[in-house]
């Protein structure tokens, strides 16, 4: 079905079912419980797991194919927020529109980019790359303050012209994002027992869009064009030698990946129409590598659940304060209750980020494959047949 | 071939299972239809924080979350119930905003446009954060306010000095306690003149956001009215900790006087590097060079130590108020009190602002009886009060922003110890620092309608 094998299509039907539940399977604690805490099903999470998502798939099929590391794949993804809030103020306040275009002008950016970036390959292409992204945060954050509003970022107001929709509503506020009438910020809440469970339009729209995208990366990475970007990235001089120029398949691959990352910004924009600066700073760059590398690049589902974990930290564990930590810890003795709460502390919070980090380095030194990898593992362990196709696959692999 | 025949089993597993299909709705009770966003309906009510805990804000944060978690102290009539003994308005009684009591959650602001929305959301999404305050960034309060009128929470300002807060960028959910920068020009503009004289070429540095440009602008208006020339104005990133390629080309330039429209970690940077570079000492035009501060705050004072001495800002309050300038600013001794006793030194500006936002707000449900931001909207609009350490003060209606004296303040030249780094030089009353709603400085933006969302 969808052109698709048997294999290919279980996991599109997995990633599915996943995200068109995910409400529920990321609300699994009572409303009430002291673990509703690590509850992770509230729209804005939601729609930033996926929306991370398919800038990360994006971001797999120039990496994960050709091996080409880019550091300023952010720009892209600032590109096409500025360009779907400029079309939400100045055209209308449906998506589509916007969406279209942040495509096409990150598409237009990454072909400009990459057309001189690629020129290099290695660590040469990285730093091109990382160059270019911080010329443009540079250019959004000071320089192109007209068109950007710089630090303090583009949004809507009253006064935008809005053609073909309402400058302000009857009641005199800002309209918002829709799809045909269709609010994005709209939501139904359904309380089950003590459960509470919210299913939001934005959510949904941005979850059809990431399937659609997480399709046609399968497509690509099925293709004789996704067996050609692998052939670059096993080894591109033998390919040169070969007599067949490299070039145009690898630029293929960086616009598409930045017209992904342009998806995720008009989307981003499209849930909360402002486009700030910081964006397209490095460590945004940095942050859809570390996606990438921690679910396993290279892989179809990888990205998508290396982008779910560290948006998940960033916005549960910092929300953990010590307060919280007092509350959880009141059972014991005073004594060894703050020490408790001193202890782990450094690690929750603003402090998320040096969790994230042991994560992510235990995760590099055990499972090198990422997080697919200890699936794997975990699955092999029950399935010992399936351990021997996957060493033959394996031994298929050419030769380096 | 089909199989038709009914076994026990079959019977009894389709039974199961159509009775399931039709208990089935009735477990999905739809949660009842609110008025407005996250109307409370237990016995509690939930505020959210949302203040910068790392960034270049950072130590005005941690000050900002310690004055909120007083004020919920004593909402919740624990401690000494601090400035609710003095505030004018009697109807907050310790037992929490309409007998609910008060919790919170806080978040990091990081000093970024987008991961302030991003806390602020899921505050309001999955806390159900009912009313939403802090950030000490211009920047950060302009998004915040514009998505708590997208979402139909009440955002009560902290620290935020533009001009666009409450002027192009203002919201009817919004609103403002701290001073602006064109307030602070007003009052600075006597005191440089009297210190300074009508003849001065002053070169500007200035912080690249919302912020900086409007006090930029508003300082320029301020000494220009007063004779003085605007050399030149060079905008620096937030994010900038070394200023050096910056001071170096003020002495060049002519200028006789540098204002340094920075605020916390950036401010104690730029005034550091302009006095490495020895700009006090030079003599300019016949002159003494000068270094201005429009805006000021103790940590500042503390951060940049002895450089300070002698600079002149402004400020929106200050912990010796009450002990210098009499009853007229009473509360601020009652705050100081709780907040010292709490954290063992006395508190920032930007706490006190904090505190009185989060006072405002309680009594402001309390007298409109709701907590529906839009009776609570009606309720603060227009309100006057005192008691909260800023003197008699007035939360104007037209464009949500209190009206109060302000401080002129000065780094205190022989500081008796680290808690008295500046000292008062002038307090600038109200009326001088009062305008139109309409000022062009806060032209081209509408508060729109209060929306309660859902």
């Amino acid at each position: 079905m969808f052109g698709l094998d048997k294999k290919d299509l279980t996991l599109l039907l997995v990633v599915a079912l996943l995200t068109l539940l995910a409400p529920f399977i990321l609300n699994p604690f009572p409303t009430g419980s002291g673990l509703a805490q690590f509850n992770a099903g509230y729209p804005d999470l939601m729609q930033r797991f996926v929306i991370f998502g398919i800038f990360a798939i994006g971001f797999n099929i120039l990496f994960g194919l050709t091996g080409y590391l880019s550091f300023g794949h952010a720009a892209f993804l600032g590109v096409g927020s500025y360009s779907a809030v400029w079309m939400f103020k100045l055209l209308s306040m449906n998506i589509i529109p916007a969406i279209v275009l942040s495509v096409i002008i990150a598409g237009l950016f990454a072909l400009v980019i990459g057309y001189v970036s690629l020129r290099r390959s290695g660590i040469y292409f990285s730093i091109l790359t990382l160059a270019f992204a911080q010329m443009s945060f540079a250019l959004a954050y000071s320089v192109l303050t007209p068109i950007t509003n710089g630090e303090t970022g583009l949004q809507l107001t009253l006064d935008d012209p809005r053609i073909l929709g309402a400058s302000a509503t009857a009641d005199g506020s800002i309209p918002v994002t829709n799809l045909f009438g269709l609010e994005m910020r709209s939501a139904v809440n359904m309380a089950l027992g003590p459960w509470n469970f919210t299913f939001s339009a934005g959510y949904y729209v941005c979850a059809v869009v990431m399937l659609l995208a997480f399709y046609l990366a399968i497509r690509i990475f099925r293709s004789p064009f996704g067996m050609m970007l692998r052939a670059i990235k096993s080894n591109q001089n033998r390919l040169n030698y070969t007599g067949l120029n490299s070039r145009p398949y690898t630029l293929a691959a960086f616009v598409i990946s930045g017209m992904y990352a342009g998806l995720a910004g008009g989307l981003m924009a499209s849930m909360d129409p402002l486009a700030g600066a910081e964006r397209m700073q490095w460590t945004a760059s940095g942050e859809v590598v570390l996606m990438t590398i921690l679910g396993g690049a290279g892989t179809l589902i990888g990205p998508v659940l290396g982008a779910g974990m560290i948006k998940y930290f960033e916005n549960i564990f910092s929300k953990i304060n010590d307060n919280v930590l007092h509350g959880w810890f009141a059972w014991m003795p005073d004594g060894i209750e703050d020490l408790t709460v001193t202890l782990i502390h450094p690690f929750i919070g603003k402090g998320w980020h040096l969790t994230l980090g042991i994560l992510f380095m235990l995760v590099v030194i055990f499972l090198p494959g990422g997080l697919v990898e200890g699936g794997q593992r975990i699955m092999r362990l029950f399935r010992r047949r399936k351990a021997t196709e996957d060493d033959q696959t394996k031994a298929k692999q050419p030769a380096e | 071939m089909s199989n038709k025949t009914l076994t026990r089993r079959g019977v009894l597993k389709s039974g199961v299972g159509i009775g399931a299909g039709v208990a089935l709705p009735t477990i999905f009770t739809a949660s009842s239809a609110s008025a407005f966003t996250n109307e409370p309906t237990g016995s509690s009510v939930t505020l959210g924080f949302n203040v910068p805990q790392t960034g270049p804000y950072a130590d005005e944060g941690a000050d900002e979350l310690r004055a909120y978690e007083l004020a919920v102290e004593h909402l919740n009539g624990g401690g000494d119930g601090g400035m609710l003994g003095t505030f004018s308005s009697k109807v907050l009684d310790g037992t929490g905003i309409m007998g609910k009591k008060v919790q919170y959650v806080s978040g990091d602001t990081q000093t970024k446009s987008d991961a302030a929305r991003a806390s602020a959301k899921s505050m309001i999404e999955k806390d159900g954060a009912i009313m939403i305050t802090g950030g000490s960034s211009s920047g950060v309060a302009v998004a915040v306010q514009g998505l708590c009128q997208e979402a139909g929470v009440i955002f009560m300002a902290g620290l935020t000095h533009s001009n666009d807060t409450t002027g192009k960028d203002k919201k009817a959910n919004g609103f403002r306690h701290f001073f602006n920068a064109y307030m602070s020009g007003a009052a600075l503009a006597p005191v440089l003149e009297k210190l300074y004289g009508n003849d001065r070429r002053a070169y500007h540095l200035t912080a690249d956001y919302t912020w900086g440009w409007t006090q930029q602008e508003s300082i320029a208006a301020a000494t220009e009215a007063l004779g003085w020339e605007t050399v030149e104005n060079v905008l620096t990133p937030l994010a900038q900790t070394d200023f050096s390629s910056y001071i170096a080309p003020v002495l060049n330039a002519g200028a006789d006087v540098l204002v340094l429209n920075h605020y916390g970690g950036n401010m104690v940077n730029s005034l550091t590097n302009a006095v490495q570079f020895g700009l006090r000492e030079k003599q300019v035009n016949g002159k003494n060079f000068e270094i201005v501060v429009p805006l000021y705050s103790e940590l500042m004072a503390k951060g940049a130590g002895a450089n300070i001495k002698g600079i002149v800002g402004s400020q929106n309050w200050d912990w010796k108020l009450e002990n210098e300038r009499g009853d007229k600013y009473a509360g601020s001794n009652a705050f100081v009190k709780s907040f010292g006793e709490k954290y063992g030194f006395p508190p920032s500006q930007a706490a006190q602002t904090c505190y009185a936002q989060t006072l405002l707000y309680a009594d402001a449900v309390q007298r409109a009886g709701s907590f529906n931001p839009c009776a609570v909207a009606e309720a603060m609009e227009d309100f006057e009060f005192d008691g909260l350490g800023n003197g008699p003060t007035t939360y104007r209606g037209a464009d949500h922003q209190c009206f109060k004296d302000v401080l002129v303040v000065r780094g205190a030249e022989n500081p008796s110890d680290e808690y008295n780094l500046v000292e008062i030089v002038e307090v600038t009353p109200v009326e001088q620092v009062t305008y139109a709603p309409d000022h062009p400085m806060f032209a081209g933006g509408a508060l729109g309608s209060c929306n309660a969302g859902a």
